[in-house]
């Protein structure tokens, strides 16, 4: 069984966020890392980067696939993880707290209603 | 989907072990158990166990036997004694390889050649194509269905094999020579070929044995301290140590010129099939070159990939992997021969970005990074 936690926002893609103020901070879920395996890269953007609600906005690779990242809301890149670029392993062994991806200044807070809760993600990981 | 794939007698020992099943050449196998990275790391340090039962396995036995090998494969049969084992290929008349096989030889006139799983049909339909005109006595049988094979391999293989024949009976057998071992556990007693071979790179057997001892031998196996490894981790070991996979590195329409296998292929044995052709690929020279590629970072480059240099295109990837050993990305792919030389910078496009890479030869990438190769 993979870890949900509650307090998080869920996007179908298997992103999550988590809301400190203005501030979302967004990873990959324990379900994506570990449907993905073990993790060897990751493509991030730039800080100042503004992305759109659904858009891509990088790639996490593993040995076995490839998938692309699509941003669960609007605003701009204020920071990215690079220390995990190198120790991309992290992204396996806690993708909701050291494995985080980008930090993201909402510009459309009400974006998160289009988000799942907990519940509704566990739904989603079992229909996939 | 499921309905129609072979499983191994490991099948439930898998499932026990949680680990994650794919479809591969037919047969219900295990991806990984855990971790494809952590799989690879403990054969380079330890000792991991591959189900490797998919591979075809075709016991050939008759007066005949010799003659039909040396005309269908490239290495020199005569040359291989009882109780010994080689690699070889199994060439078309266009000097296309057909498959890489390892064969042993059980007898004088008794041979085991264990084939890709991808390619059992197809080989023993080639070899029994050439029995109307062999006049003498030879009969063809796929074993694979009632054995089991299983692959122990890394630096602790021979400890670890020691400590279950409770024997150091292992010192003395050399790489490519076979015995037939017996393992014990309560009332049963299995007996196993074994082959010092292994597709990792490192040391380590190969064994052969009645389906029914699967399960037995697999857990003394783990009791003893190997780690279970999938597919992914036996992959990216292969790739590591620069050997080909047939489908990627090797196919009908790639010559053993082109695949470095040169090697292999025995041109003063005498005629077998595809030698003019090889032997006038040789004359002239290959015009593309396999070759180790290094990549300077992580993104990992995948078969089909296109290879640059000063932006012209001059290659194509065949494989590609992480390396934990390097940390970083590595492959193999062919190359124009102009470019086919090692130290040469190229660059790789993955998903429309260009990547840069260091062409070396392919048993460079199984060696620690140099200094020089990171600036």
């Amino acid at each position: 069984m993979t870890l949900i936690p509650e307090n998080l926002k869920y996007s179908k893609t298997h992103e999550w966020v988590r809301v400190e103020n203005d501030v979302a901070v967004i990873g990959i879920t324990d379900h994506a890392q570990s449907e993905l395996g073990d993790v060897v890269y990751l493509s991030l953007p730039e800080v100042g980067r503004i992305l759109k609600y659904d858009e891509p906005f990088g790639e996490v690779e593993s040995v076995k696939a490839v998938s692309e990242l699509y941003s669960p809301l609007s605003g701009e890149v204020i920071e990215v993880n690079t220390t995990i670029i190198d120790s991309t392993e992290v992204v396996n062994e806690d993708p909701y707290g050291r494995g985080w991806l980008i930090k993201v200044r909402m510009s459309d807070p009400s974006e998160l209603d289009k988000l799942m809760d907990a519940d509704a993600y566990a739904k989603h990981c079992e229909g996939s | 989907m499921n309905q129609t794939l072979c499983r191994t007698p490991l099948y439930e020992a898998h499932l026990k072990q949680g680990a994650r099943l794919i479809p591969f050449a037919g047969w219900e196998m295990p991806l990984s158990y855990k971790s494809i990275l952590e799989e690879a790391k403990s054969v380079r340090s330890h000792a991991g166990i591959f189900d490797i039962s998919h591979m075809g396995r075709l016991r050939i036995a008759g007066k005949g036997t010799v003659s039909i090998l040396q005309l269908l494969t490239t290495n020199d049969i005569e040359a291989l004694s009882v109780g010994k084992a080689h690699y070889s290929l199994l060439t078309n008349p266009q000097g296309g390889i057909k498959d890489d096989i390892i064969i042993y030889r059980t007898g004088e006139n008794e041979f085991l050649v264990v084939v890709n799983a991808s390619n059992t049909s197809k080989v023993i339909a080639w070899i029994e194509s050439f029995l109307p005109q062999t006049e003498e006595e030879l009969h063809i049988e796929n074993i694979t269905p009632y054995t089991a094979m299983v692959a122990l391999q890394g630096p602790k293989a021979q400890a670890v094999l020691e400590a279950v024949l409770g024997t150091p009976d292992l010192i003395g057998l050399e790489r490519f020579s076979h015995r037939t071992i017996t393992f014990k556990e309560d009332e049963t007693s299995a007996e196993l070929l074994c082959c010092r071979t292994g597709y990792t790179g490192e040391d380590g057997f190969e064994l052969i044995f009645s389906q029914e001892y699967a399960p037995l031998v697999w857990n003394v196996l783990l009791n003893a301290g190997a780690t279970p490894c999938g597919l992914g981790a036996r992959d990216t070991l292969r790739i590591e140590a620069g050997y080909p996979l047939y489908g990627h590195e090797i196919d009908e329409s790639i010559s053993p010129v082109e695949a470095g296998l040169m090697w292999a292929v025995k041109l003063d044995k005498g005629n077998f099939i595809g030698r003019d052709v090889i032997l006038e690929a040789k004359r002239l020279g290959p015009k593309r070159r396999l070759m180790g590629l290094l990549m300077h970072g992580r993104a990992l480059p995948r078969q089909g990939y296109t290879i640059y240099h000063e932006n012209r295109e001059v290659g194509v990837v065949t494989s590609g992997t992480f390396s934990p050993l390097r940390e970083a990305s590595i492959a193999m792919g062919f190359l124009n021969t102009e470019v086919a030389r090692p130290y040469t910078k190229v660059e790789i496009e993955i998903r429309g970005q260009r990547h840069e890479a260091t062409v070396v030869p392919k048993k460079e990438l199984l060696q620690k990074p140099h200094a020089e190769e990171k600036s």
